[in-house]
């Protein structure tokens, strides 16, 4: 080694992955606008909104027909998909943070199939609740059960598969698919027990979809998604740390175990509430973190934030694919995200051969 | 830094029986001892990543009634190895050392750290490329960021560190020794663990030799590090000698059957 040492210069500092970080964040912002227009205007009713949209624009009076599409069916479709595809990527990047591992996602782990297990008991169950509990959670019983759902099940997870502050992955994945199997058997008998009129409610939790979008469910779904995205610039140091395990994470300052409830809970919060208003939606949450670590790094100050962005985008397009590719029918979105997302998972498990005990 | 009555029950058996350690500011001090005789549980202990019974005291004040980033204020934690579950750079691994609210010179601090530990120009390169002992030695830049003056306010600080040494060649051996000498001898703290007894004997100011749980003998190089202690702790004879000029110990091991020619 050469003894002799230069201090780097201010100016030549090296590629630093923060500014990239922050330029694709305004290319992302500049990404959902677009899709979002794009969603809005395309669509399976064989009108196009392009001649409407302009027109909203220019301030000119809209056809009820088009007023109708635009105003109930696509506006709520569309916010229903960025609060969903936001809430599946931050949960995903948030986990894979929380558990070390870039193949923790609550659609794989059976995080969203517990959450799916509470949404179906309580639209089955809900009818024998007293109707004062009925009353008081109103539109909010199924996201506020689903929220539970989610929680226990991620609970029960991390302490199946953390021992001494490490997680193992083995245990993890296969404590996923125990608890996701338990999940759907127990489903599967309220499905059962459903009435007709239940069974139309659940048939969509089978691959999720979009197309149930009413302006109650957005308002239902909002206030929790906002607060569980709301915590993720306060864990994103947190989960930096906890990259280097749980031991040298508390060594730097964090208090670990706050990070990991605060995790826990606005996980559970956000996949209960996008499950309870869009069904399982696979992969979002393990493709987009994954594509934006592989441009702009891990650090999770960029990442979450990121994520939602992207995470809407990309729920926004599989949505219009699902939409228009056998229309007038429609596809369920969740076929569309595993379509494109196993194969990204795969991948991501060719690449990681052999490192982190797989 | 002081810790009284330590017992650490792993399963059923117990690792450490009743161990009382000090290490002063301004002094290295190196904890040393077979296999298996309880010396990273010990740091473990202290450091509060095993339960244990007993009590630790930093500059006074009882670990217990601090919150982490009270403690990572004052003190600085190396581990054996880590592995790091992202594709972090370098330099990202390093400024995890940072804390928030920090003056533009304090951001410069990564940089200097990696100057410190040699691995100047290694900012961009991905942390799970390295070898093991440029890992080590980016883990030890991390926590010279976290605590880069060795003393504040008239507090010292304190450098724990398990095994800095075990995967360096011998030229970064000494790069690091001599850190933990320059850092204790601007007034910080440095408990470091430790394999290699002639480096032991070269940089700490006092040895502690551990044998089965307990601590064996104590003191200055020259008093713990004798035929008697080292040939009952490790259980085969090291001769060991001094150097002419100042009288520092050092084992010249012997093989036990001569090489067959």
């Amino acid at each position: 080694m050469s003894l002799t040492i230069e201090m780097p210069k201010r100016g030549s500092l090296p590629v630093d992955r923060r500014v990239q970080a922050r330029q694709l964040t305004l290319v992302l912002v500049a990404l959902l606008a677009a899709t979002s227009v794009l969603s809005l205007a395309w669509g399976a009713s064989g009108t196009s909104l392009w001649g409407a949209l302009v027109d909203l624009v220019a301030g000119r009076e809209l056809s009820r027909l088009d007023s109708i599409v635009l105003f109930d069916i696509r506006l709520p479709r569309l916010c229903l998909g960025i609060l969903v595809g936001a809430s599946l990527a931050v949960s995903g990047a948030v986990m894979q943070g929380l558990f070390r591992n870039p193949l923790a996602d609550p659609g794989i782990v059976g995080v969203s199939a517990g959450a799916g297990l509470a949404a179906i008991s309580a639209i089955v169950l809900g009818a024998f609740l007293p109707p004062a509990i009925r009353d008081l959670t109103g539109n909010y019983l199924v996201p506020v059960s689903a929220f539970f759902g989610g929680w226990g099940s991620t609970l029960i997870l991390y302490r199946v598969s953390t021992r001494r502050g490490q997680t193992s992955v083995a245990t993890m994945l296969l404590a996923g698919i125990a608890l996701g199997a338990l999940a759907g058997a127990l489903s599967g008998i309220l499905v059962y027990m459903a009435d007709d009129n239940q069974l139309r409610d659940l048939t969509f939790w089978g691959m999720g979809s979009l197309a149930g979008a009413t302006w109650t469910k957005v308002l239902a779904a909002t206030p929790i998604v906002l607060a569980a995205l709301a915590v993720a610039p306060f864990i994103a140091r947190g989960l930096n740390g906890l990259a280097l395990g749980e031991a040298a994470a508390g060594h730097i300052g964090i208090s670990v175990q706050r990070v990991k409830n605060i995790s826990i809970l606005s996980v559970a919060a956000a996949t209960g509430a996008a499950v309870a208003v869009a069904g399982g939606i696979g992969f979002i949450g393990i493709v987009v973190p994954h594509l934006l670590r592989l441009a702009t790094g891990p650090d999770h100050h960029s990442l979450l934030p990121n994520a939602a962005l992207l995470g809407a985008s990309l729920l926004l397009a599989a949505d219009m694919i699902a939409r228009t590719v056998i229309a007038p029918a429609e596809l369920p979105i969740g076929i569309v995200t595993a379509v494109l997302g196993a194969p990204v998972f795969l991948w991501i498990l060719l690449k990681r051969h052999g490192a982190m005990g797989l | 830094m002081q810790a009284f009555d330590i017992e650490v029950n792993l399963g059923k058996s117990r690792v450490l029986n009743g161990v009382n350690f000090t290490a002063k500011p301004g002094e290295v001090t190196a904890i040393v001892g077979p296999n298996g005789s309880g010396k990273t549980t010990l740091l473990r202990a202290m450091t509060g990543e095993i339960p244990y019974s007993g009590r630790v005291l930093l500059n006074n004040t009882n670990v217990a009634s601090l919150k982490p980033w009270q403690l990572a204020a004052i003190r600085g934690v190396q581990p054996q190895s880590t592995t790091i579950a992202f594709p972090f750079t370098v330099l990202e691994i390093v400024r995890l050392g940072l804390t928030a609210g920090l003056s533009a010179a304090e951001k410069e601090l990564p940089l200097r750290a990696l100057e410190k530990v040699g691995l100047t120009g290694f900012g961009t390169r991905m942390y799970q490329d390295l070898s093991g002992g440029e890992q080590q030695r980016v883990q030890l830049a991390r926590v010279l960021t976290q605590i880069w003056r060795p003393v504040v306010d008239g507090t010292p600080r304190w450098l724990i560190l398990d095994e800095p040494v075990a995967s360096l060649d011998i030229g970064h051996q000494f790069t690091v020794m001599d850190l933990t000498r320059d850092f204790s001898a601007r007034g910080g703290g440095v408990v470091a663990v430790m394999h290699d007894l002639n480096l032991t004997a070269m940089f700490a100011d006092k040895v502690v030799l551990m044998d089965a749980g307990h601590i064996a003998a104590q003191g200055s190089p020259q008093a713990v590090l004798t035929d008697a202690n080292l040939a009952q702790t490790y259980g085969c004879p090291l001769p060991v000698s001094t150097t002419p000029h100042d009288g520092t110990p050092f084992l010249l091991p012997q093989a036990r059957h001569a090489r067959v020619t």
